[in-house]
C-alpha cells in the first residue's frame, strides 16, 4: 500500500487533501452543533435599538416582533417613536443608507408624553388595562383606573378604547431636575454664559 | 521647600481681585425676608420640618435631610415661616423650586446651641454627624455634601489632606479674606479634619497671587503639622483635579475620584464651617459673599445670611442699576446669569458678579472654527475641544464619549482663548446632559421591555391555563356520553326520562321537608329576638324615666311596637305548630 501511494505522488496529494477535508468537516459539524446559537443575535441587537414603546405602528404587535421582521428584510423607518436617531442607529448597525420616516406609520413626536386618565370621567371598563402592553395602568373593574406614569412608554395605545375618551397624553413639564443645557444655536451660536471675557481683555490692553 | 508639579494648560485672565479687597468683611445684617431653598447642594432636596406660622429661632433646623446623600437647612435667623412655597432660585434655567420663606422679627435669637469643648475628645463617628447635623456643604461651588465626603470605608488610607485655598477664577475673593481675617479658625477646622480622616500629610495650597492670606495663615500654623504652598497663579489651578496635581504630581484617573488616589480636598470655607459646627456647635447659616463688578459702587466681602436677597446684598454694595446689564451667580468664567436680583443667596454663592456692558460685554458673534489648537494648549483636562466641538455639532454622542467628554471640568479656558468666539463650553455642557438623558432613556427602555415581555408571558400562561380548563371540561362530557351509552344502551329512553321525573320528585319532597324545619327554626328565633329586643326597650325606657329624660315618650311608643311585633311573632309560631303537630 505505501509503496502505492510512493510510486504515485498524485494519490497521495489526493489523499491527504481527502483527509484534510474529512477531518475539517468534523470538526467544523462538531463546532455547529457545541457552539449553537439561540435565536438570532442581530435580533437582539436591534430590540436594543428600538424604543420599547410597544405601540405597534409599525405594524407588528411590539417591538421585539418588529425586530425579528427586519431582521429578515423589512424597512428600517417604521418607527415613529425611535424617529430619525433610531433610523439612524438602525442603519448603522445594519450598515444600510438611513432612509426618512415613513410617514404611513405616524409622525415622530416633538416631545414625551404620558397617559393621564381623567378620573372622575372613568367608568371602570378595564379596556385600557388590556391595551396597555406594559401593564402601567392600575384599576379593577367598576373601580376608577389611573396610570403609574413612571411605568407609562407614551404608546397611545389606551387612547383608542377608552368609551368616554377620558385619557388625554400629556408632555410631562420640564421641571428643575430635568431641565438641562441646550446647544447653542447652530447659526448665531449665542449663548448666554460667561466664560468670554476676552474682549473685554483686548479693550483693557488697547486701554493700556 | 516642597516641589510643585504643574498641569497642562490654563489661561492667565485678568485677576480684577483688588476691586474687593480694599476693605474688611463687612455684616450684612438681617434683611426683612429670607427665602431658603431646599436644594442647595448635590444630592436629595432637604425636607422640611416646620410649618407656616411656626416661630424658629437662630439656628434651629427647619428642613432635615432626605436620605444620605442630602443636608439640613437651618433657620439664619430668628422669625417666623411665612410660606413654604415654589420660588426663583438662583438657577441657569429660571426654573421655580421650593423654598421656605422667614420673616425675620431683627432679635437675632439664638437657639440653645453648645460646641465640643475639646474636639480632640471626639470620635470619628460624633465628628461626622456634628458636620452634618451642621449642614455643611462644600462652599467652593459645587456644594457636595461635606459629611458623605469625610465618610470614609474604614480601610481606606488617605495620603492626602488637601485645603483649596486657591480661588483662581477673576473678581472673587472670598477665600483670600477668609484667609486673611479668619486664618486661626481655617487652621483648626482644617486640624479636625485631619483628626478625622487622619491623612499621612495635610496641605493647605494658596496661589501666590494672595500674599496677605498666606501670611496670616502661615502666622496661624506654627507648630502645627500641616504646610502651607504656595504656586504660581494660573487659572484653573482651583480645579479640584488640578491642585491635586500641582500638589501631588498625580493625576486623578478618568471618570475616577480624588478619593481613588488617597486624596481628599476640602474648601477653606467648608473647614471654618467645619469649625464653627464642632467648637461652637453652629450650623451653616451664613458665608462669605464677594459682592462686585462696576455695578457696585463699593465692590467688597459680605459675611451673609444664606437666603438673603440678592437685590438686598446689592443695595448694601451701592448698586447702580443703570451701570449693571446682567447679574451673575459666580464668577466671569464658570458663572451663569441669573434671572432677576430676587433670587437667594445659597451655601454655594462665593460670588455675585454685576458687570457694566464695557466690563463684560455680550459676546460677539461666533466665526467659523479655523483650527488653530489654542483650545488644546489652554486645556486643563488635556481633551481635544476642537474636535470635541465638531463631534457635539454633530451629535455623536459616541465619539465624544471616547474622547473622554466627561472629564472636562467646564472651566471655559477653551471659550475663553477662541479667536473665532465659539462658546465652546456651552456645546460640551449640552452634550453631556444630552448623554445623561439618553443613558436615562435607555434604562427606561430597558425597562419598558422587561415589563412588556412579563406581560406576554402571563397572557401565554393564562391562555394556556384556559386551554387546559376547555380541554378537561371537553375530555368529561365526552365520558359521561360514553357512560351513558354503555350503561343504558338498551334501556328505553322514556322510562328513563320517568325515572328522571321521580328523582327529580323526590329531591324537592326531601328539601321541602328540609323547609318545614327551617321555617319552624326561622319563627323560634323570631321570637326569641324580638324578645330580647323588648327587653333592651324596656331597660331603656326605665333608664329614661329614672334620669327623666325628654325621650320617655319616643322609647314608650318603640316598647310598645316591640311587643306588637313579639306578639305576632308568638302567635305566627304557635299557629304553624298546630298546622304540622
Amino acid at each position: 500500500m505505501l509503496e502505492l501511494i510512493a510510486q504515485y505522488p498524485l494519490l497521495a496529494a489526493l489523499l491527504v487533501l481527502v483527509g484534510m477535508g474529512a477531518v475539517f468537516g468534523a470538526l467544523l459539524g462538531f463546532a455547529a452543533v457545541r457552539f449553537k446559537a439561540e435565536g438570532n443575535p442581530i435580533v437582539d441587537q436591534i430590540n436594543d435599538i428600538l424604543p420599547q414603546t410597544q405601540c405597534g405602528q409599525c405594524g407588528y404587535p411590539g417591538c421585539r416582533p418588529y425586530a425579528e421582521a427586519i431582521a429578515n428584510g423589512e424597512a428600517i423607518n417604521k418607527c415613529p417613536p425611535g424617529g430619525e436617531a433610531g433610523i439612524q442607529a438602525l442603519a448603522d448597525l445594519l450598515d444600510m443608507e438611513p432612509i426618512p420616516l415613513d410617514e404611513e406609520h405616524g409622525e415622530e413626536k416633538a416631545a414625551a408624553t404620558v397617559a393621564f386618565i381623567r378620573e372622575a370621567e372613568c367608568i371602570g371598563c378595564t379596556k385600557c388595562i388590556q391595551a396597555c402592553p406594559v401593564d402601567a395602568i392600575l384599576g379593577a373593574a367598576k373601580q376608577m383606573h389611573t396610570v403609574i406614569i413612571s411605568e407609562c412608554t407614551g404608546c397611545d395605545l389606551c387612547v383608542e378604547p377608552c368609551p368616554v375618551d377620558c385619557i388625554d397624553m400629556i408632555q410631562e413639564e420640564e421641571s428643575l431636575q430635568s431641565w438641562h443645557w441646550q446647544l447653542p444655536d447652530p447659526v448665531t451660536r449665542q449663548v448666554g454664559i460667561i466664560a468670554t471675557d476676552a474682549v473685554a481683555v483686548s479693550a483693557q490692553d488697547e486701554a493700556a | 521647600m516642597r516641589k510643585i508639579f504643574g498641569f497642562h494648560g490654563g489661561i492667565h485672565p485678568p485677576e480684577n481681585k483688588q476691586q474687593s479687597l480694599r476693605t474688611p468683611i463687612a455684616d450684612a445684617g438681617i434683611p426683612p425676608q429670607l427665602v431658603i431653598p431646599l436644594s442647595q447642594h448635590i444630592g436629595a432636596p432637604a425636607r422640611p420640618v416646620v410649618a407656616v406660622g411656626d416661630s424658629v429661632l437662630k439656628g434651629q433646623m427647619i428642613a432635615g435631610p432626605a436620605g444620605f446623600v442630602s443636608v439640613p437647612m437651618h433657620a439664619p435667623t430668628s422669625g417666623n415661616i411665612v410660606a413654604i412655597e415654589d420660588r426663583l432660585i438662583a438657577h441657569p434655567s429660571g426654573h421655580l423650586a421650593r423654598c421656605i420663606v422667614i420673616a425675620s422679627d431683627g432679635r437675632d435669637e439664638w437657639i440653645e446651641h453648645s460646641g465640643a469643648a475639646d474636639y480632640r475628645d471626639l470620635d470619628k463617628a460624633d465628628l461626622i454627624n456634628r458636620i452634618r447635623n451642621a449642614g455643611i456643604a462644600g462652599m467652593g461651588g459645587a456644594g457636595f455634601p461635606t459629611a458623605v465626603k469625610l465618610s470614609l470605608k474604614p480601610d481606606t488610607r488617605i495620603t492626602t489632606l488637601i485645603i483649596n485655598g486657591t480661588e483662581c477664577e477673576p473678581y472673587i475673593t472670598a477665600d483670600d479674606i477668609l484667609m486673611r481675617e479668619r486664618a486661626q479658625q481655617i487652621i483648626e477646622g482644617t486640624k479636625i479634619l485631619s483628626q478625622l480622616i487622619a491623612p499621612e500629610e495635610t496641605l493647605i495650597g494658596v496661589e501666590d497671587n494672595k500674599p496677605q492670606g498666606l501670611a496670616a495663615l502661615r502666622a496661624a500654623a506654627q507648630g502645627c503639622a500641616l504646610e502651607i504652598v504656595e504656586f504660581p497663579t494660573k487659572y484653573p489651578s482651583g480645579g479640584e483635579k488640578q491642585l491635586i496635581e500641582i500638589l501631588t504630581g498625580k493625576q486623578v484617573p478618568s471618570g475616577g475620584l480624588p478619593l481613588d488616589i488617597g486624596v481628599i480636598c476640602q474648601n477653606v470655607g467648608s473647614t471654618v464651617a467645619v469649625y464653627d459646627a464642632v467648637v461652637h456647635g453652629r450650623p451653616l447659616i451664613s458665608r462669605i459673599t464677594t459682592v462686585t463688578g462696576e455695578g457696585v459702587a463699593q465692590p467688597q466681602n459680605f459675611e451673609v445670611m444664606i437666603g438673603t436677597p440678592m437685590s438686598y446684598l446689592l443695595e448694601k454694595a451701592g448698586y447702580r442699576p443703570d451701570n449693571n446689564k446682567r447679574l451673575i451667580m459666580g464668577g466671569p468664567m464658570m458663572g451663569f446669569t441669573v434671572p432677576t436680583a430676587d433670587v437667594p443667596i445659597v451655601k454655594t454663592t462665593n460670588c455675585l458678579l454685576a458687570p457694566s456692558e464695557t466690563e463684560l460685554p455680550s459676546p460677539p458673534p461666533a466665526q467659523a472654527c479655523i483650527r488653530c489648537g489654542m483650545c488644546a494648549l489652554a486645556c486643563p483636562a488635556s481633551l481635544l475641544p476642537q474636535q470635541m466641538f465638531w463631534f457635539a455639532q454633530g451629535k455623536e454622542f459616541e465619539k465624544l464619549e471616547q474622547h473622554n467628554l466627561f472629564d472636562c471640568i467646564e472651566c471655559g479656558a477653551c471659550s475663553w482663548v477662541c479667536p473665532s468666539n465659539i462658546p465652546l463650553v456651552q456645546y460640551y455642557r449640552a452634550s453631556k446632559a444630552e448623554i445623561l438623558q439618553s443613558r436615562h432613556d435607555n434604562e427606561k427602555s430597558g425597562h419598558a421591555r422587561v415589563r412588556f415581555e412579563a406581560r406576554q408571558e402571563r397572557l401565554e400562561r393564562e391562555d394556556i391555563e384556559k386551554e387546559a380548563k376547555r380541554a378537561a371540561r371537553k375530555k368529561a362530557a365526552e365520558e359521561r356520553a360514553l357512560a351513558a351509552a354503555q350503561g343504558g344502551g338498551e334501556e328505553d329512553p322514556i322510562q328513563a326520562a320517568i325515572e328522571r321525573a321521580k328523582a327529580k320528585k323526590a329531591a324537592q319532597q326531601a328539601d321541602a321537608g328540609a323547609g318545614e324545619e327551617n321555617e319552624q327554626e326561622k319563627l323560634e328565633k323570631a321570637v326569641t329576638t324580638t324578645r330580647k329586643r323588648l327587653d333592651t326597650a324596656s331597660a331603656k325606657l326605665e333608664q329614661a324615666r329614672a334620669d327623666g329624660s325628654d325621650l320617655v315618650a319616643a322609647l314608650q311608643t318603640g316598647v310598645d311596637k316591640t311587643r306588637t311585633k313579639l306578639e305576632a311573632a308568638e302567635k305566627a309560631l304557635h299557629d304553624y305548630q298546630q298546622e304540622h303537630a
